[in-house]
């Protein structure tokens, strides 16, 4: 499409203006596209190109290293040691020395080691055996006369051995290529006649030009154990049928491939596809109003109490504030039940004709039974809790806007809306364009506000969808709540079904979030706000 | 000629002011029907806390008769006080070790450059789309084994508020980006480690999002329902004051408990409510700074 220059743009009327801003946005669809394409492919040819590079310097270290480089391809640290760094030769050949022992050295009778055995239990993607070899069952015990249950394999511990087993396996690759690495570098800077750091100075460095290393420590062991090692499993167990009946310990469950999957595209009565349609889509409703309601009403609220000539700034701001300090548990659940069929606001409600109709006619007991009323219910609280915050943020955004910028606009014939819309709202969009992201992303997973107003077992709610994923659905149910209720407090628990909309709720929020970075202008460059 | 403008300066002037003092009047009005609407629940919750005459929900705001039995109920019949000590144990633990690694992982990506930076900065935000708490699985049979759920539900749940939290570094890091780099080559041209300039430089200067992080630290157990219900659903000694609570109100307990509840929630609210104003000036700047700097 032919872009107008500056000019040309500056002749059309506004109408015209806003068709031609409008192909523009449309046009650039399918460039994102070719841009994602594209990125994809380069990063997969950054990629081999990174694994050829990598190996033709492995090649040319052993080629041309010498024989202590070349002994530390198998010994680790041995290179280390032979340049004098002893510390840094202790930990690597220590490390060799642990997973030796754990990968093959046979203990407790079985005769692999205990690497290899966790491995070998765990069939590792072999569709249609279980993890874990031996089945638990009750056998009969003379002692007590009567069947005792002997134990088997746990599934769960099985596949959870094996990936720590994986895990370190990778790990031990990494470090061999690290040492082997060092050993090269020692060797260089050796033969240029210079000294190599000494474990002292290594512990120095600690503080200083690798302080970075230091500080990551804990926190990256942290997210490693307890974020990403979840979710690896997590995802694995999408290829299982692990749930409430194979629950690894009383019935091994095993893997069964892709075939979980097919019930995304299950779009009957129950179906797992149906269900994660109607969803997301009332899910992605629930945040578009929930964000920008609040974000609209928050700024409107900031924009009043910041006029000049308002007094009691603070006391309005104290009082809005004092709402976010009370933990939303408490003031949740007592909002729900004053909505209820008995409480306080829930009972003036009912009163009035209209709405006392339409419950009656439905056989609504009260204001959370009626799908549609829930809805709106839903958002209206969620401006309730949700305005504090904008009108906090929107507070400081908008004493940053330039006063001139008002005064300039004033004599030149500007009225308060005009100001608005041409400066107030352009600033406060450029500013918090990732803020919005965000708060529309944590609004997808708000799980707060859904549950502890409906989804409590103090609510019934509407269950048209019927059941899904073994849970009954509600209406207000968001995908988070939905995935919530399968994995807890269900007889019918599905792991597999709870993993594969886990993997769903990430590629929604995924492509959703990577098509806002490109359009918004404001996430550009890390290094401008400095 | 020269008249009429006058005049309509003048009359402008007269408008002006009066529009000005009819649209101060609207927002007056509003902002009070906005207060009265943002506090008529808490309002609301310490009145009936004080409600005597009956445990259920009535079709009437005061109490015809006040009293403290939904407090001596709450003491003497319930767990309450266990779940209180949890939670206020669990704020103070996770206040302080969730601001040592939300402080470390924000300096660095914000002060230090060093290989993989901006991949590990890709990494965190593409692992903070997946939803969390279905890592609770297995760290949920993990500490089962372990013994950290039942009764040592409160440890096992710091473990799980605190480990990832250097996910959430974003509005620390914001606030690092605006301290000046200058300072930071100054200390190091004077022989300052880095050690030295995070310890005796920069820290000093980052009171106010020391104690943003400790504030958002000490609140999250206090709020949470999702994590905790699942580590600690099973034994009442376990649970924090969410999960407690949270079986009042259903429908089978809710005649019988639902005073007991506002009186529960007014105990839980002042501590809470009491840290929160002292430092409210920390708060406010922590959401606003955070939000500009994404």
């Amino acid at each position: 499409m032919k872009r107008l220059s500056a000019l040309e743009y500056l002749k059309l009327n506004k109408f015209q203006a806003f068709l031609y801003n409008l192909k523009l946005f449309f046009c650039a669809i399918p460039l994102w596209f070719c841009k994602l394409g594209r990125g994809i492919l380069n990063f997969f040819k950054n990629c081999g190109l990174a694994i050829v590079n990598e190996f033709k310097d492995i090649g040319y270290t052993f080629a041309k290293g010498n024989w202590a480089v070349k002994l530390s391809f198998f010994i680790f640290g041995f290179g280390n040691f032979f340049y004098g760094q002893f510390l840094r030769g202790m930990l690597f050949l220590l490390f060799e020395i642990v997973f030796v022992f754990f990968m093959f050295v046979p203990i407790g009778g079985n005769p692999l080691g205990t690497g290899l055995y966790w491995l070998d239990k765990g069939n590792w993607f072999k569709v249609g055996d279980t993890v874990g070899t031996v089945q638990g069952g009750f056998q009969y015990d003379p002692i007590y006369d009567t069947d005792v249950w002997v134990p088997g394999d746990d599934s769960v511990k099985v596949m959870l051995y094996g990936l720590l087993t994986i895990i370190f396996i990778i790990g031990f690759i990494y470090t061999w290529r690290l040492q082997v690495k060092q050993c090269r570098i020692c060797m260089d800077i050796t033969a240029k006649g210079k000294k190599v750091r000494s474990g002292k100075q290594d512990m120095k460095s600690l503080l200083d030009d690798q302080f970075h290393k230091t500080l990551l420590s804990l926190p990256l062991v942290g997210i490693l154990a307890f974020t990403v090692l979840p979710i690896i499993y997590m995802v694995l167990v999408a290829f299982t049928n692990y749930d409430a009946r194979h629950d690894g310990y009383s019935n091994l469950f095993s893997w069964v491939g892709l075939e979980h999957f097919n019930a995304l595209f299950d779009f009957g009565k129950g179906g797992l596809g149906l269900a994660f349609g109607e969803i997301l889509s009332w899910t992605l409703m629930w945040s578009f109003f929930a964000t920008f309601s609040n974000y609209f009403l928050g700024m409107f609220v900031a924009i009043m109490i910041n006029k000049k000539g308002i007094k009691l700034k603070k006391l309005w701001r104290t009082v809005l504030v004092m709402t976010i300090a009370i933990p939303q548990f408490v003031s949740l659940m007592y909002v729900s039940k004053l909505f209820d069929s008995s409480g306080l606001i829930g009972r003036i409600l009912g009163q009035i004709p209209f709405i006392d109709r339409y419950l009656d006619v439905n056989h609504f007991t009260s204001l959370w039974d009626s799908p549609d009323v829930a809805k709106v219910l839903l958002i209206v609280i969620n401006i309730w809790i949700g305005i504090p915050y904008i009108m906090l943020m929107a507070t400081g955004i908008l004493m940053n806007i330039p006063a001139d910028l008002y005064e300039s606009s004033r004599i030149d014939g500007a009225n308060t809306f005009q100001q608005y819309t041409k400066i107030t709202l352009p600033y406060m969009l450029f500013v918090t364009g990732p803020y919005l992201l965000t708060s529309f992303v944590n609004n997808l997973n708000n799980f707060n506000v859904i549950y502890l107003l409906t989804g409590g077992t103090g609510n019934p709610i509407n269950t048209d969808i019927g059941t899904a994923g073994g849970v009954s659905v509600g209406h207000t149910d968001l995908l988070i709540t939905w995935l919530y209720k399968m994995t807890l407090g269900s007889a019918d628990t599905r792991y597999y079904d709870a993993s594969i909309i886990g993997i769903c709720v990430f590629l929604v929020v995924a492509v959703l979030s990577l098509i806002v970075y490109n359009i918004i202008p404001s996430t550009k460059n890390e290094e401008d706000y400095k | 000629m020269k008249k009429t403008n006058d005049t309509t300066i003048h009359k402008t002037g007269l408008g002006a002011r009066a529009s000005r003092r009819l649209s101060n009047t609207v927002i007056y009005i509003i902002l009070i029907l906005i207060t009265c609407i943002w506090l008529f629940p808490f309002f609301g919750i310490v009145l009936e806390s004080f409600r005597v005459e009956t445990t259920q929900q009535v079709p009437y705001l005061f109490p015809k008769e006040f009293g403290l039995d939904n407090y001596i109920r709450l003491f003497k019949e319930t767990d309450f006080l266990k779940w209180f000590g949890n939670t206020a144990v669990m704020g103070i633990a996770t206040a302080v070790l969730q601001t040592v690694f939300i402080l470390s992982m924000s300096y660095v990506l914000s002060r230090l450059r060093f290989k993989g930076r901006k991949g590990l900065m890709n990494f965190m935000l593409i692992l903070g789309m997946f939803p969390g708490f279905l890592t609770l699985i297995l760290i949920y049979k993990v500490f089962s084994e372990l013994g950290l759920t039942n009764e040592m539900a409160p440890v096992g749940l710091i473990i799980v508020y605190c480990a990832s939290s250097g996910m959430g570094y974003y509005v620390s890091k914001g606030f690092f980006d605006t301290i000046p780099k200058s300072l930071d080559e100054a200390a190091r041209v004077d022989g300052a480690t880095r050690w030295q300039v995070f310890y005796k430089v920069i820290m000093p200067l980052s009171k106010p999002i020391i104690i943003y992080t400790v504030l958002m630290g000490f609140m999250a157990p206090w709020g949470d329902f999702m994590m905790a219900n699942y580590i600690a659903h099973q034994t009442s000694d376990g649970m924090n004051v969410a999960v407690g609570m949270f079986e009042w109100l259903s429908r089978t307990n809710l005649n019988t408990h639902y005073t007991m509840f506002c009186a529960a929630g007014v105990i839980v609210a002042i501590p809470v409510v009491t840290v929160f104003l002292f430092l409210q000036k920390y708060y406010v700047e922590g959401v606003t700074g955070g939000a500009v700097k994404g």
